[in-house]
């Protein structure tokens, strides 16, 4: 790979594939489906928040014209146990099915407790209220802190603490504690000139996809099964399904829809096993599209946070030592995004005593989900914050002191490897150079900066570019494209064959015509899947290279391939790809080129945002007036779409630094389950949103990919929140910086 | 429940449908007409998926009854463009790389061709206003606001 390869597509703004149905409606997304003798799920859930589930008499449901079927945790075949890599983590198949549909206890004010599937939604709604369940209600525990307390109710009898040098004898709701640690942190502050040291909290924010869950699923008398969903991994909705349900992955077909946004939230299943059960119990096909409340009770969000960090340095700027502490909330069961958050908390620093500590803890709120960069954004913000002060102290420009202290290559990191070739530098520079940062703030305005690592995967993808006896071709893989990754994919098959993008196809194929995928997720999507789409159209590059020089008695290496011709190197023929596929039955077969590979080598995306705000004295109500995201994408195969990952995530973390938060009541019910109180950032609350792409390639990649969809949430949080701190004169140690709260801090004087 | 017979126009076609007292004007688009290129994200009215015009003005269609409809004109996503070629708004929204999943753009053509239709020369506050009732959780709406004003720079360059 060359930096400064000429390439023909890789780096244009091409129109996207998909991109006439999107635009005309013409696109069919999960809810768009719809079979022949349909019937409607619906699901009854909780109003308690921690109760014992006595007993569910469904008889009058059942008894009640329309109603078809009627489902509860007691349909699941049971056994289930252990544990299976989906998503981007491993699913606890127990609570995964006690999540779906509640056991013995609820565990969150909507949690699914029963089903109905009907001739409508409407005689499903009326069908559930016939349901009688009869509950124990318990104490229930909200809060972090106070789950962690001996003495709390406890969520789990057989959830006793992982992590702890003894061996503990009581249940607790703590379900893990971790430590990671390299070099000596008590020494490093103590060469110290300035340590700062702050307390943080950051609530649970929703990903808030507008597309609610749906899927139409079949269970045949033969034990054939299709499911139609939004996922962001068809082949994990598969695999989950088998366990959960006990069906071989032969017979469940999973046809993934497109799908209206997932950010991390849709690499699960809710509603496909109740649906498949509700199916094969009332021989009908069912649908099942939750309502928006059911969206904000009992999916996704990613977890609340208490965090603390403490950073020290000497007066000419060198850090000398990071200390972190975090308890992040996992919902009703085990399973925050704890860790990721300890290892990205300092990732940014090439710092050599670093010691970080976390507790993953369950409390009466619904499961959490994976959610952007999961982990991240919380324990990287109270990094950022604190860095900033400690920059402040020491009368550094921020920039400067992360320019001094920034991760490299050969850095090592607290969770093992070294840094191989990162792009932090280069950030930090082009945001110092920008003119947002170059320009001066007006009088009451604030500006912050903050940074922010992820990780980014590899993993699995299967792919097959088939080509046609006309020259055109179609690559088939097997990645949900959320983002338009259709287009890149398109792009870097073009660029291997040298021919037109319109004369490739591509399609995301069921889980019957692929082998296994993982998910769209870790932003793996352009990288691994893009890597293997290279393969394929390279092997289809052979195949046409050798039916040419058969046709000419020379050997493969005495011919050429390029801009979708190939040459005789040793005379004067050449040949056009299309020939060669025209012709290709009689010289041996279709042409076609499949890759099968475990991508290694993801490359981390560093990202660093600059925010400008304006803060309302009299009601707290903050503004965004200039903001920009850099970041480094490696290698922008599609810049527009790479820009528009810069830019969607910087808003998601500008909505969870500014407004969104879960609100609940005394019983623990969520009391904003609805867009107009869980409030995303609109249209009329932002300016635009500047980007600069860095491109610092990532050497494991044909063409020097990184996946670039997640980093850029985690800026955010602390770029706006130093922000609101600078324009009003206070720190801000909470987020969301909603107005009652900023308010509040004004007036705290 | 009785059902209820409602002739109106949608796209400019004449169409009969039956429904509940119940069943909004979404459900009738999406489940008995099968125009499903307006989406359902909320059904609140708070995120605009389902923008259609109601007698020449925008409206969510989740909070319109499927019996207002009775002798009403009705527009849809499907009713934009024509067979042959996409309407400049759909060509923009392309050309600016202004959606990512698709799931708003819908109802964020609709709602921004009324705009245009009203206001041709929209600046940008004008633009972000006119949609903020409608979400978009994907692209932090940089491009799509830069997508509508090239669009309504074609459109009075060719008017």
């Amino acid at each position: 790979m060359s930096e400064a390869r000429d390439f023909k597509y890789i780096g244009q703004r091409t129109i996207r594939p998909d991109g006439a149905d999107k635009v005309t409606g013409r696109a069919n997304y999960a809810a768009d489906f719809a079979l022949p003798g349909m019937i409607w799920g619906k699901i009854l859930r909780s109003p308690h928040a921690h109760a014992k589930v006595l007993s569910i008499d469904t008889s009058k449901a059942e008894a009640y014209p329309g109603v078809f079927a009627v489902a509860t945790h007691a349909d699941f075949p049971g056994g289930e146990g252990g544990s299976i890599e989906a998503g981007e983590s491993a699913v606890n198949l127990k609570d995964l099915s006690r999540n779906i549909l509640a056991d013995d206890k609820v565990l969150y004010a909507g949690h699914a407790v029963a089903a109905v599937a009907a001739v409508s939604e409407r005689v499903a709604e009326e069908a559930l209220e016939l349901i009688e369940v009869s509950y124990e209600v318990l104490p229930h525990v909200m809060e972090i802190e106070d789950a962690m307390q001996a003495d709390a109710p406890v969520l789990h009898e057989d959830m006793f603490t992982k992590g702890l040098d003894e061996e503990p004898d009581k249940p607790s709701n703590v379900a893990t504690r971790t430590e990671l640690k390299m070099g000596d942190v008590e020494a490093g502050f103590a060469e110290a000139d300035v340590i700062v040291e702050r307390e943080f909290k950051v609530s649970r924010a929703h990903q808030g996809y507008i597309e609610p869950h749906a899927c139409t699923v079949r269970y045949d008398e033969d034990g054939q099964s299709l499911i139609w969903c939004s996922t962001q991994g068809h082949f994990d909705v598969r695999a989950l399904n088998s366990q959960l349900l006990g069906i071989e992955l032969s017979r469940l077909k999973v046809i993934p829809a497109e799908i209206g946004g997932g950010f991390g939230g849709k690499t699960t299943v809710y509603l496909e096993p109740i649906a498949l059960i509700l199916s094969r119990k009332s021989g009908k096909p069912v649908k099942m599209v939750m309502d928006r409340d059911e969206v904000f009770m009992a999916t996704g969000p990613t977890s609340a946070a208490n965090l603390k960090a403490k950073v020290g340095a000497k007066k000419d700027g060198t850090i000398t030592a990071m200390q972190g502490w975090m308890a992040y909330d996992a919902g009703a069961f085990a399973g925050s995004p704890m860790m990721p958050g300890v290892m990205t908390m300092f990732t940014p620093y090439d710092c050599p005593n670093v010691l970080v500590e976390g507790y993953d803890v369950v409390l009466n709120r619904s499961k959490t989900a994976a959610y952007r960069a999961p982990g991240a954004p919380q324990s990287e913000f109270a990094a950022e914050m604190v860095v900033n002060e400690v920059a402040e102290k020491l009368g550094m420009d921020p920039i400067d002191l992360r320019l001094q202290n920034a991760a490299k290559e050969g850095t090592q990191t607290i969770y093992g490897p070294k840094l191989k070739r990162v792009g932090l530098v280069e950030c930090l520079e082009a945001a110092k150079n920008s003119p947002h940062y170059q320009s001066a703030l007006a009088e009451g305005q604030g500006r912050g900066i903050a940074a922010g690592f992820w990780f980014n995967i590899g993993g699995s993808s299967s792919v097959t570019v088939n080509m046609h006896s006309d020259g055109t071709g179609s690559i088939i893989e097997g990645s949900p494209d959320i983002g338009g990754s259709r287009a890149s994919m398109q792009m870097m098959v073009a660029e291997v064959l040298g021919i037109p993008l319109d004369r490739l196809k591509p399609i995301v194929a069921d889980t019957d015509t692929l082998p296994y995928n993982g998910t769209t997720g870790g932003s793996r999507t352009t990288f691994a899947t893009g890597m293997a789409v290279i393969e394929a159209a390279e092997k289809v590059v052979e195949q046409v290279k050798a039916r040419a020089a058969a046709l000419w008695n020379v050997t493969a290496e005495q011919v050429e391939y390029a801009d979708g011709v190939v040459r005789n190197l040793a005379g004067e023929e050449s040949i056009s790809l299309a020939e060669v596929c025209k012709s290709a039955a009689q010289t041996g077969g279709e042409i076609s080129g499949s890759a099968n590979i475990n991508a290694r080598g993801a490359g981390p995306s560093f990202a660093v945002h600059l925010c400008d705000v304006e803060v309302d004295q009299e009601t707290g109500k903050v503004d965004v007036t200039r903001y920009t995201a850099i970041q480094d994408a490696g290698k922008a195969i599609h810049p527009g779409y790479v820009e528009g990952q810069y830019q969607g995530g910087a808003v998601q973390g500008i909505g969870w630094a500014l407004n969104e938060e879960y609100v609940y009541n005394d019983k623990g019910q969520v009391d904003n389950a609805g867009f107009l109180d869980y409030r995303v950032p609109l249209a009329s609350d932002l300016p635009m949103i500047d980007t600069i792409v860095v491109e610092v390639p990532n050497a494991f990649h044909p063409y020097g990919v990184r996946g670039v969809g997640e980093s850029g949430i985690i800026p955010p949080l602390g770029a706006v929140g130093w922000a609101v701190g600078n324009a009003i004169d206070r720190k801000v140690e909470e987020l969301p910086c909603s107005p009652p709260r900023v308010l509040s801090m004004i007036q705290s004087g | 429940m009785a059902k209820t017979h409602v002739t109106s126009t949608v796209n400019g076609e004449a169409v009969e449908f039956l429904c509940e007292p119940g069943d909004t004007l979404l459900d009738v688009l999406r489940n008995d007409l099968q125009l499903t290129g307006t989406k359902e994200g909320c059904g609140s009215g708070d995120c605009g998926a389902c923008s259609v015009m109601l007698n020449d003005r925008l409206v969510c269609a989740c909070l319109v009854l499927g019996v207002e409809a009775e002798g009403a004109k009705i527009g849809t996503i499907e009713g934009i463009g024509s067979n042959d070629r996409l309407h400049v708004l759909q060509e923009k929204f392309l050309e600016h790389a202004a959606l990512q999943c698709g799931i708003c753009t819908p109802g964020l053509i609709v709602a921004a061709k009324a705009l245009l239709d009203e206001n041709p020369n929209p600046t940008e506050e004008e633009t972000r206003y006119w949609l903020a009732g409608n979400l978009c959780r994907c692209t932090g709406y940089d491009k799509i606001i830069r997508a509508v004003m090239d669009a309504a720079e074609t459109m009075r360059e060719s008017a």
